[in-house]
């Protein structure tokens, strides 16, 4: 498995792709933070950038490398490997070089500026976030032979997590805002990667005040140490169930 | 050294290969032949785990090819269109095929193909910028390398130039005179007078006949096997 890791980090350092995003978000994390003046509020900003960015190249170049690395793929499935390490090597792959990024292009800015337990969450959150919208691109990838069509699954994807669901609970807010759903809110904040992120991130900078009665609920929940263990087991799992579902398609996939 | 046993295929509404069942043994050259479509890339994908069969089982020296990956280490397999990383130098691919299969010293490599070829030559050389060829020369060159014991040849001679295919058909012999298991499809029937032993004849994915190459041509009272497999055809 690891001489395979290995062929596949060289191929994508080897790509521009990834300097270019590791240079993107740098110099955007540095900016940010150069133009606040209260390292916090630049936490804040950097935040809703990681939320859009992170996500977003994840999950779309992981899916055009899976795509094109179909002839690399062909060639080692009739090679004396077992089926799970060659995918597990290319998820391996996408995941270390977009985590390296990701330390490398935010991490490094908010250890200079910002180097307390909510920077440190905000770390770990982006890294899980990279691994999550890998782990989902690969199974988009799997699921489609047509590449336009994986690819246009992907930004669909990405955009409903970042746009539409939030639209959708928005909308089931209003429907029933005679009913007290800040609960509910909680277990439907689960079921989006990217929400449960921005809502951990949130309380742990103390903004919840700024949400209302729903703030007061989430800091109930997510404030205790079982609460935010329970949204980091969420987050794990978000890994584990598209990859598991991604190997047990590529296992029986004719190529 | 490989039993098919019922092996069927499907991809969608069409059958690529309906309760295909065969045994092949070690020391026998097998040509597969079948018209166009008539489901030989199929078997051999099927053969290497690359197409999952619907029902039925294969097995390879007796492992059974749905539980077993280290079988393939005793596979050399040369596709009809060699699909390789496209960014990589040859060089590199050499490099990567043996560092994953393990064999690094070179007592253990036949390198006959690699010297013949003159690949040495254009290892520099980006896959992408090959032409058809060379791409079959590196794939024919990959086959041979790890010393398999059984070779799968799908399309060997399509596309090389008439001095290669001529030192590729040397290559198969000698590979053959070793006892090793050799399984070719082909349209170009000659070149495969002077190579295979036996005949396994397809048609819509199912086994016509597999026959001894003296038995086919007894029974059809040809002394070409071209002209034999016309004869088969033009009975159909």
């Amino acid at each position: 498995m690891k001489k395979v890791i290995k062929y596949v980090i060289i191929d994508i350092l080897r790509n521009k792709i990834m300097l270019a995003y590791t240079a993107f978000l740098l110099v955007l994390s540095f900016s940010i933070f150069s133009l606040e003046d209260n390292s916090a509020k630049g936490l804040l900003g950097l935040l809703n950038i990681i939320l859009i960015i992170v996500p977003l190249v994840s999950i779309v170049f992981s899916t055009i490398y899976v795509y094109n690395s179909s002839e690399f793929i062909e060639l080692l499935v009739s090679q004396p490997l077992k089926r799970k390490t060659i995918w597990m090597s290319l998820f391996t792959g996408l995941t270390s070089s977009m985590v390296l990024a990701f330390i490398v292009g935010v991490g490094i800015p908010i250890l200079i500026y910002q180097s307390d337990i909510t920077g440190m969450m905000m770390m770990v959150i982006g890294i899980l976030l990279s691994v999550i919208f890998v782990a989902i691109a690969m199974l988009a990838a799997v699921k489609t032979r047509d590449k336009a069509k994986g690819i246009g699954i992907a930004v669909l994807l990405w955009l409903y997590f970042s746009l539409l669901f939030d639209g959708f609970v928005l909308f089931l807010v209003f429907q029933f805002s005679d009913y007290p759903v800040e609960k509910l809110m909680v277990a439907v904040s689960m079921l989006n990667p990217l929400d449960l992120a921005r809502i951990m991130i949130l309380l742990k900078m103390d903004i919840s005040a700024l949400m209302g009665y729903t703030g007061a609920v989430f800091k109930d929940f997510f404030g205790t140490g079982m609460g935010l263990t329970l949204s980091f087991s969420v987050l794990v799992c978000w890994t584990i169930i598209p990859i598991w579902f991604s190997i047990r398609k590529f296992k029986t996939k004719d190529l | 050294m490989i039993i098919a046993n019922n092996v069927s295929k499907n991809f969608g509404s069409l059958t690529a290969l309906n309760n295909f069942s065969v045994n092949c043994n070690k020391g026998e050259c097998i040509a597969l032949i079948g018209p166009n479509g008539s489901g030989k890339t199929t078997f051999i994908k099927t053969i290497l785990g690359m197409v999952v069969c619907d029902s039925g089982f294969i097995t390879v020296n007796g492992f059974n090819i749905k539980n077993d990956w280290q079988y393939r280490s005793n596979i050399g397999y040369m596709p009809q269109t060699g699909r390789y990383p496209e960014n990589m130098t040859i060089g590199q691919v050499l490099e990567m095929m043996q560092d994953i299969r393990g064999k690094k010293n070179s007592n253990e490599l036949d390198e006959d193909l690699i010297n013949q070829f003159e690949i040495k030559s254009i290892l520099h050389k980006r896959m992408r910028t090959l032409s058809g060829g060379t791409r079959q020369k590196i794939s024919a060159a990959l086959a041979f390398l790890f010393n398999p014991d059984l070779l799968i040849l799908d399309e060997p001679t399509a596309g090389l130039d008439p001095l290669s295919s001529e030192i590729l058909k040397e290559k198969i012999i000698e590979e053959k005179k070793k006892g090793k298991l050799i399984l070719i499809t082909s349209h170009i029937l000659s070149e495969l007078d002077d190579l295979v032993t036996q005949v396994i004849y397809m048609q819509d994915g199912c086994l016509c006949f597999h026959k001894t190459i003296e038995q086919l041509k007894e029974d059809t009272g040809q002394t070409k096997l071209a002209k034999a497999i016309a004869q088969v055809m033009l009975n159909k």
